[in-house]
């Protein structure tokens, strides 16, 4: 099992989903593999189910907003085989701007929350999720916090601005 | 023929509100539980009362002004979180730290981990009706935050150490205490675990409440002492070592039935361990030459010392950029995690080579395993319930963020 190795999870996603791959990269000795939205459900159940990759532990899942990108919403996912100790991070972008992903709470029950979290923070939606609320704030609050649009401070404020300090 | 109908009786179930600021909760959780009698049908969370907003706050706040956030995540171990946040920053600019800081900070991380431990295992006692030994081991855990007072200052948000090692060395007496600690907390830890580990009246209480299966606690991401009780030896100082820890001889306590008695005695255990790494620690120092690094070499990281900003050009300049928060960050994602009190603490960081974190996200260990609690306490009494949720060491402030 311990055999599990970059080339062997690359070569078997790319056999088998080809031209969903957009991107394989190593970040800091860390997997990272962007994928094509619409096959991400598919891909996730693939590396879940499949023996010899056995990615049975969702270690967490979060949202990501890049104002200046095309597909600026995205999701990253990442997951561990504990056995082989081999941890892989998946990442999907989509330039909808409200997204729709697909759930992950039924592969991993772990997801509820996590996505459930993801709603509230960027306002995403999770196809197939069996409670879409708010978890962390007032059901009442207006808009999706962690949106880079959505102000923390007083906009006044200028001292901790970029722009202070020549960037 | 008989054309009545069959009378079907409803069956009344009994809405109990189970907080927010109850005191058998020990934080703010709500449990709406539908109960039948005493035992309860279904229970549903409320999580969120002390929400602060961490990981918005992080994207307008300097590198080093993230660490007092950390903190008052899980604040019953918040050097550990420090920590797990200096060595992810260090990850992303490449700082290496010198073994000796490393040795240092594994002493700090196993006194916060007993702390830790300390507190949920003596609550899991208050809880079945013992008071007498959590008052007692918290005479240690008072000890344990006078020895963290002499390393930083502060006791309970500690904002320990710094990016690139320590905000300074151990002093004299902080060596002292813990070497009053490693010599007469076994005696205490002892006489706690004779209170309870034998005890008839505390076994017939958690033995069997609130039980997980290996495979479920999986799915459900578990990590921590919580998993390790299920019977899974995952722990991230093994899995993937991470301050020196790779040097360190200790067992990872496993459980069976991952009830609360197993969580009890797996972090019991723990305790042990981790005193027997501190030990190792502090002889891993006494053989080293090097007595006083406590920090890399890295000053666009570490604050120079005050003589040398009233003094040098570079020490002022230095200063300058640490707290102007000017330092470069390279631009780059990372994840790095941490054994927590309880469980995986992780975090994934995006930088875009700006002043502040392009994205930080805490993987909060408890946030994701108390999302079981519903399905552990199904069918159980009111009172198993209330002991299954102390067992998890469920912290508010980490599970809210």
């Amino acid at each position: 099992m311990s055999s599990l190795t970059q080339e062997y999870i690359t070569e078997k996603l790319q056999s088998k989903f080809e031209g969903a791959i957009q991107s394989i990269e190593m970040l800091h000795d860390f997997l990272t593999i962007t994928v094509e939205k619409s096959s991400l459900k598919s891909i996730m159940k693939f590396l879940h189910d499949d023996e010899s990759l056995n990615f049975h532990f969702l270690t967490t899942l979060c949202g990501l907003h890049f104002p200046d990108q095309a597909a600026q919403f995205g999701m990253m996912y990442q997951l561990h085989n504990m056995p082989a100790n081999f941890r892989i991070r998946i990442k999907s972008f989509t330039n909808d701007s409200e997204p729709v992903f697909d759930t992950m709470s039924d592969i991993w029950p772990a997801a509820n929350w996590q996505e459930r979290e993801t709603h509230d923070f960027y306002g995403f939606r999770f196809h197939g999720h069996p409670d879409m609320r708010r978890i962390l704030n007032m059901d009442s609050l207006v808009g999706w916090p962690m949106r880079k649009e959505f102000p923390l401070e007083d906009p006044f404020r200028g001292d901790k601005d970029d722009k202070m300090f020549g960037r | 023929m008989n054309s009545n109908k069959e009378i079907l009786k409803e069956k009344e179930y009994t809405i109990l509100n189970l907080g927010p600021t109850h005191p058998a909760t020990h934080g703010i959780f709500q449990n709406v539980m539908k109960m039948d009698g005493e035992l309860i049908v279904e229970a549903q969370p409320t999580i969120g009362y002390i929400h602060r907003a961490f990981e918005k706050l992080a994207e307008r706040r300097p590198y080093n002004q993230i660490t007092p956030i950390t903190d008052r995540l899980n604040y019953c171990s918040s050097p550990i979180n420090n920590m797990g946040w200096h060595m992810t920053v260090e990850k992303l600019a490449g700082i290496e730290i010198p073994k000796r800081v490393q040795y240092l900070r594994v002493i700090i991380m196993e006194l916060a981990r007993i702390a830790d431990h300390i507190i949920c295992n003596s609550v899991i006692g208050v809880d079945s009706g013992a008071m007498t030994g959590f008052l007692y081991v918290f005479q240690w855990r008072e000890f344990i935050y006078e020895i963290y007072e002499e390393l930083c200052g502060a006791r309970l948000t500690t904002n320990i150490g710094r990016i690139g090692g320590l905000e300074r060395d151990f002093t004299p007496l902080a060596w002292e205490k813990i070497h009053k600690l490693l010599k007469e907390f076994p005696e205490g830890l002892k006489e706690f675990e004779n209170l309870l580990v034998r005890n008839r009246i505390f076994m017939d209480r958690t033995i069997n409440c609130g039980p997980i299966t290996a495979e479920r606690a999986l799915q459900y991401g578990f990590t921590g002492p919580n998993l390790r009780a299920a019977g899974v030896d995952y722990d991230v100082r093994v899995m993937n070592p991470y301050s020196g820890y790779e040097d360190f001889t200790f067992d990872i306590p496993l459980g069976t039935n991952g009830d609360t008695y197993d969580r009890f005695m797996v972090r019991e255990q723990e305790m042990w361990q981790s005193l027997s790494i501190i030990r190792q620690a502090v002889e891993k120092l006494d053989k080293m030459e090097d007595k006083t690094t406590f920090h890399a070499d890295v000053p666009n990281f570490f604050l120079p010392e005050k003589e040398d900003v009233y003094n040098t050009m570079e020490g002022l300049i230095y200063h300058f950029k640490i707290v102007m928060g000017e330092t470069e960050m390279p631009k780059g994602e990372v994840y790095h995690a941490v054994e927590g009190g309880n469980g995986e603490l992780g975090f994934y960081l995006v930088s875009d080579g700006g002043r502040t974190p392009y994205r930080l996200h805490f993987r909060r260990p408890c946030f994701i395993y108390y999302q079981a609690y519903p399905e552990m306490v199904k069918g159980a009494f009111l009172s198993d319930a209330i002991l299954t949720m102390s067992s998890m060491n469920v912290i508010a402030g980490e599970l809210d963020a």
